[in-house]
């Protein structure tokens, strides 16, 4: 049961390693941005996850009446931070996400192939 | 206002960057990008020097406290490393705008000075943050503006080079924000001076060695530590000119900066180098960076790409004085830190100007050069002195540390080891010198000097590395201050 309780940290292990395999193995170079995305998103599970307080609420201001606060007004909620870490987080991802497929346009264009081992690749 | 400048040093060039795109026009963005620079390099160099007077400056950005709000916060060695990318980016940006005239495209002029202003402000963000989620934030600035920069390049390998640099370099970034956040689960702040008052209390708890781990690949992979170095050499090469030059004098430097940040400052001395024994990886890497790395340039034909490889083993040099874990140790890698950019800029500033004038920077066409283009050749001479280390250049006093550093744990292997690095460089520089110098050029192609406005930047950043290596005792001594500071672990 422990390992269940632990279910969203497996799902970030799963796709973190997923997006990871994606990234290394496929040669088209559309399916590693999708990886890499994959790999970005998993980390984003991972900082919503160990923000969440169990039976916690929204980090809202609240009515000492509502059910999820009690009497004195204090009331359980999750960590905010991680949330507003992971906006930004996602931000970057969109961002990089988008540069990486206006190149793949860009790659497509100048090599007519968006396949790794058919662009002659500079020697290493 | 002066109470506001650390925030500024970064900020004016922010706001600057969108001003310089919606301008839309080269001579407007340029100047843009010129103010940016400048304003930069007075900016970074004010707080130097008031922190070398007062001590470490704390700024508390939007008025919200540390470790609530986020702190920028100045000390010695960010000080050192900002001043270092302000200038390599002030005497870049006048070179710029003739190599770039050449070599971009004229509408997509203003969006390179764009880019050039986001990659510096990230940057200087970097150095001057005391926060390490606002660390990835402007690790991501400054890495998508050099993705687009090196896209920018003429030779369509350019491209490729680029997506490989995307992908390695956010993969890093990632490990970097993992390795953030296990931290964050186990204290509960992202101030770095908080982290490293709080993280000794956990320190037994699994997660941080794991944190560290991640930190660790993370740092290595933007900083181009052999074998992690694969991005770089492409990069480099089929990068403009004057990207090439502004990157490899400073964005690699900071990721340094950052590893000796999370090392010494946040995880403190004894845990990186007693408990972890990161020594014991960063040594022998970085030993094979240096003599592997060296070996690869001896046979390269390009260059541009032969420098980039140079940089790979000097990044080796860096790491290796970390790698210590002594004031003399860490002190030779930041001199190797401000004296390597002087030099590198200055020689792939002089491949710049061949790149202007010959159209290719392939060893075989630069047969009879020395004789064409003789201030562009001696000035990479000077840089190649300086890369190879003989006195008198700021390549020799990095050296005499390092060595010093080695000599002092009786290390007498490693301290011959950086000989025969020189030595390697040697060779590598003679080869260009020798085609250079000593090959009848091809009478019937005419070539002349490089222009002035890109020989006056080379020339400067040479001066500067025959300056510093002659009068090595203000860099020395806030270098030496600095490496105090950092085993100290803080501030």
């Amino acid at each position: 049961m422990i390992a269940l309780g632990l279910f969203n940290y497996w799902a970030v292990i799963v796709l973190m390693m997923v997006g990871f395999y994606t990234l290394i193995a496929r040669g088209n170079l559309v399916k590693k941005l999708i990886g890499l995305n994959i790999f970005q998103t998993s980390v984003i599970l991972m900082y919503v996850s160990f923000a969440k307080v169990s039976g916690g609420t929204a980090p809202i201001l609240m009515d000492a009446g509502d059910h999820a606060g009690d009497a004195a007004g204090q009331v359980l909620y999750s960590n905010p931070l991680p949330h507003v870490l992971m906006l930004t987080a996602i931000v970057v991802g969109v961002a990089t996400l988008s540069l990486g497929l206006s190149l793949v346009v860009r790659i497509k264009e100048a090599f007519g192939t968006i396949e790794e081992d058919e662009i002659e690749s500079p020697s290493l | 206002m002066s109470e506001h400048l650390p925030a500024l040093l970064v900020v004016v060039p922010l706001i600057l960057a969108p001003v310089a795109a919606l301008s839309n026009r080269p001579r407007a963005a340029f100047a843009a990008a010129f103010a940016g620079c400048w304003w930069a390099l007075y900016a970074s160099l004010a707080l130097l020097t008031r922190v070398r007077s007062e001590g470490v400056i704390s700024y508390a950005l939007g008025g919200w406290a540390p470790p609530y709000g986020i702190e920028l916060r100045l000390d010695l060695v960010n000080a050192f490393v900002a001043v270092t990318v302000a200038t390599i980016g002030a005497v870049v940006i006048p070179y710029a705008w003739t190599s770039v005239k050449k070599e971009i495209t004229e509408d997509r002029i203003p969006l390179f000075y764009t880019a050039f202003l986001l990659m510096l402000s990230g940057l200087l963000g970097i150095t001057v943050t005391g926060d390490v989620f606002n660390v990835f934030v402007f690790l991501e600035i400054s890495s998508l503006s050099a993705y687009s920069m090196i896209a920018l390049g003429q030779d369509r390998r350019a491209l490729t080079a680029t997506f490989q640099y995307l992908i390695m370099g956010s993969v890093g970034a990632t490990f970097i924000v993992i390795g953030i956040g296990f931290m964050y689960v186990m204290t509960g702040t992202l101030n770095m001076a908080d982290l490293a008052e709080r993280l000794p209390a956990v320190m037994d708890n699994r997660t941080i060695p794991v944190a560290f781990t991640f930190l660790t690949v993370g740092i290595t992979l933007k900083l181009a530590l052999f074998p992690l170095h694969l991005w770089l050499p492409n990069a480099y090469t089929y990068a403009p000119s004057a990207v090439t030059a502004f990157m490899a004098s400073t964005a690699t430097k900071v990721s340094v900066y950052l590893l000796l940040r999370f090392f010494f400052t946040i995880f403190g001395f004894a845990f990186a180098f007693g408990q972890m024994r990161l020594n014991m990886v960063l040594m022998p890497l970085s030993l094979v960076a240096i003599l592997a790395m060296s070996l690869v340039a001896i046979y390269e034909i390009n260059v541009k790409r032969l420098l980039a490889f140079s940089s790979v083993a000097q990044i080796g040099y860096m790491v290796l004085g970390i790698s210590f874990g002594s004031v003399l140790g860490v002190t030779a890698g930041l001199l190797h830190i401000f004296n390597h950019a002087l030099m590198k800029g200055a020689l792939f500033m002089a491949m710049g100007c061949v790149m202007y004038r010959v159209g290719s920077v392939q060893l075989s066409k630069m047969a009879g050069l020395g004789k064409k283009m003789p201030w562009t050749m001696a000035a990479f001479v000077g840089g190649g002195l300086s890369l190879i280390g003989v006195p008198l250049t700021v390549g020799f006093i990095s050296k005499w540390y390092l060595v010093q550093a080695a000599l002092e744990q009786g290390n007498w292997l490693v301290a011959g080891l950086v000989m025969i690095g020189s030595l390697m460089a040697l060779v590598y520089i003679w080869k260009v010198v020798e085609v250079a110098y000593f090959q009848e050029a091809d009478s019937d192609v005419e070539i002349r000097e490089a222009p002035l406005s890109l020989l006056i930047p080379t020339w400067v950043l040479v001066i500067a590395s025959f300056w510093f290596g002659i009068d090595a005792s203000t860099t020395a001594q806030v270098a030496t201050d600095a490496a105090e500071l950092l085993l100290r672990g803080g501030s």
